[in-house]
């Protein structure tokens, strides 16, 4: 346990020296990662995921200031989401309405602004509290709009939402945003300037005071400052990217409707969050674009994909709390004195009984699936090309031996691995790189 | 004549309480202390456990309202204000359990301590490394406290010693002029013990001291005064030699420690 923490110590001092050798280096990168993808991934689907990728990125991090930054558990962020998704149709339907010369490029700018003002107006009151108490709230807030949503047809035009032309704006460099790439690069645009502020603001006086606060409240008061006000302020910002990713969302899909408000939204993006690790900024990037494939790869193959994405959660916060970048970012050390391929072999040799393991469960649970579900549809079934009988005791028995073996196996594995791992760590903190 | 200077050290009293009293419940903790810290005093308060000396130093830093009473700090009342306004106004304390930001590393403890009296606030537009002072002061911090070498560690895995002099930085780092160090050396080797002294010695030059310390070779040798708290009330004040000498304290504290 302390070896983790003393990782986390090492790799962030390590980030932070890698922060000064090359602040403009990744950024450039990443441009040109965003741009370059398109070229890459030609597909129609493909350019569709990526946008909506770009966007769980936003929300994803703008949740994040709230959880890892700042220490607040939110269930309700979709409100901001979904407000700055029906503040931008309306805006870009009201410019259409209206013929003024705005382009569809600022249009984000009106979710960013109604995320904004109904942040400082919802966060008021809910800052004033924090950890459960602020959590129960945000929940509040959250029913309370998504239902308000169904009420007030007017602005939230109802069921079937507020729908818009994102084509029929004033044209720039004759964009006319009707093909996808176009969305899509309007979509990274907005992601990487995002990203970029987002970043930054980690960097200023309020951002520390973020994590000094997330750290101990009481502390903070006694350096002077009002962990009220900070969380306020967090919340604001926050909802403000989230109204921007909102924005971006309505101009993908052309439209706003009140399933951007519900729980599951506000469900989502703390898992992608979570999943991705809290505790680190690049975190919610990677969970979002993890997220963001899953849900739909995963909703393809099978049709208990959710319970699949929960029991990735579960497992993400049994065993590995810091997310996947936690799990990557303990690895610097160890990395940096080479000896990362002797551990990455321990990996390998775990992976094969895991994967057994993980084999068996997907066939238990579709097996269940399959007789319970689709109970009518009869008693055969076809997994990975193979047809078979749900009910045959042959296939149980193969799921429950993969199951047990693989089991059996990983236990023998695992041990393997934390001998390679604490050798791993040994090296490491004799070259100094870790304590 | 001699009345004068008398009157001058009262009016630029550092910090003074009247009549102050904290009930928990139908508990008395506090019973009315009145207590008065002239400016540049290293003022020591001593008693046996429970006596109510972490809750006079909960009262007077604003983590708890007094029942009744009065706090003055520079002459103007704090006892109404939150703690963040009363350490704006020039006040810093130490806890008796460490309390520190653990995930935060060494550096960004101390930072975080100078980022509010800086005047760099709530500003979320700005680096927090454009103001070249600030990593200039957290170097000098960190090198009074001697935790140079372990800046970039995340401070929830230092040593218990090297916690209770980053709890010390974070308490001067914001160059407040009155510091209140709860039980600075409780748990301590003698080795570590002699060195936090020196430190706080060093660290209260210039500045206003009140210290709960349970031992007494280190309130001897620092303190310019002593006040005794028994059972919520201060039955006696003055230097270190009229307390050794007050029969009354000789009774109901120094007599038990000799045991």
């Amino acid at each position: 346990m302390s070896d983790a923490i003393a990782t986390r110590g090492a790799t962030t001092a390590a980030q932070t020296s890698i922060g000064r050798v090359a602040p403009w280096g990744v950024w450039i990168a990443a441009g040109l990662l965003l741009a370059g993808l398109p070229l890459v991934f030609r597909s129609g689907t493909a350019l569709t995921m990526l946008s909506l990728m770009g966007i769980a990125i936003i929300f994803a991090l703008s949740y994040n200031m709230l959880l890892g930054q700042t220490g607040m558990l939110s269930f309700g962020h979709a409100v901001y989401y979904g407000l700055g998704a029906y503040f931008s149709v309306h805006a870009i339907n009201w410019a259409i309405a209206a013929k003024l010369p705005i382009p569809l490029l600022l249009m984000p700018l009106a979710g960013g602004f109604a995320g904004l003002l109904f942040a400082v107006l919802f966060g008021w009151v809910s800052t004033k509290r924090s950890g459960t108490a602020f959590a129960m709230i945000s929940l509040g807030l959250a029913e309370l709009v998504g239902s308000s949503s169904l009420i007030l047809r007017s602005f939230f035009g109802g069921e079937e939402g507020v729908t818009t032309n994102r084509t029929k704006l004033l044209r720039l460099f004759d964009w006319n945003f009707g093909p996808q790439i176009q969305v899509y690069y309007l979509i990274a645009a907005w992601c990487l300037l995002s990203i970029a502020l987002m970043y930054a603001l980690t960097r200023t006086p309020f951002g520390r005071m973020c994590n000094a606060v997330r750290d101990n409240s009481e502390r903070a008061q006694f350096v002077g400052y009002n962990p009220q006000v900070v969380r306020f302020i967090a919340f604001c910002l926050s909802g403000m990217f989230a109204g921007i990713a909102g924005g971006l969302a309505s101009i993908n899909f052309e439209l706003a409707n009140s399933a951007l408000f519900s729980a599951v939204q506000s469900g989502n993006v703390l898992l992608a969050t979570f999943i991705g690790g809290a505790g680190h900024f690049v975190g919610p990037i990677l969970g979002a674009v993890l997220v963001t494939y899953l849900q739909n790869m995963l909703s393809d193959v099978t049709e208990v994909w959710q319970l699949y994405f929960g029991l990735m959660f579960i497992a993400t916060v049994m065993y590995a709390p810091g997310g996947l970048a936690g799990l990557i970012m303990m690895h610097g050390p160890i990395w940096r004195a080479g000896a990362l391929s002797k551990l990455l072999l321990a990996y390998a040799v775990l992976l094969v009984p895991i994967a057994l393991v993980a084999v068996g469960a997907v066939l238990v649970i579709e097996m269940m699936t399959h007789l319970g579900v689709k109970a009518a549809e009869g008693t055969t079934m076809k997994m990975a090309g193979i047809t078979f009988d749900a009910r045959s005791w042959l296939a149980w028995a193969l799921a429950l031996i993969l199951l047990l073996a693989g089991g059996g196996l990983a236990r023998l594995a695992w041990h393997r691995v934390a001998a390679a791992w604490d050798r791993a760590q040994g090296v490491a903190r004799e070259k100094g790189l870790t304590i | 004549m001699s009345a004068l200077p008398e009157e001058r050290r009262v009016r630029v009293a550092a910090l003074e309480a009247r009549g102050l009293r904290k009930n928990f419940g139908p508990a008395e903790i506090i019973r009315g202390v009145d207590l008065t810290v002239p400016k540049g005093e290293r003022h020591a308060v001593i008693g046996p456990n429970g006596a109510g000396k972490s809750t006079l130093f909960n009262l007077i830093s604003g983590l708890l309202l007094p029942t009744a009473g009065e706090i003055r700090l520079d002459g103007a009342p704090v006892n109404a204000l939150p703690a963040y306004k009363i350490n704006r106004r020039g006040l810093s304390r130490s806890f008796q359990v460490t309390n520190i930001f653990p995930k935060l590393s060494v550096w960004e403890n101390v930072r975080c301590a100078m980022l509010w009296s800086t005047g760099e606030k709530y500003a979320f537009w700005r680096s927090v490394e454009a103001n070249p002072e600030i990593a200039q002061r957290t170097q000098q911090v960190l090198s009074e406290i001697n935790l140079i070498a372990r800046k970039d560690l995340p401070a929830g895995v230092l040593t218990y010693a090297e916690q209770r002099a980053l709890e010390i930085g974070i308490t001067m780092a914001g160059g407040a002029n009155v510091i209140l160090l709860d039980e600075p050396t409780a748990g301590m080797s003698h080795a570590e013990t002699e060195r936090a002294v020196a430190l706080i010695r060093r660290i209260s030059e210039g500045r206003t001291l009140l210290i709960v310390e349970h031992d007494m070779s280190v309130v001897f040798g620092l303190a310019d005064r002593i006040s005794v708290l028994v059972y919520g009330e201060i039955i006696a004040s003055g230097t270190p030699a009229e307390i050794r000498g007050n029969p009354k304290v000789r009774e109901a504290y120094l007599g038990e420690e000799a045991h």
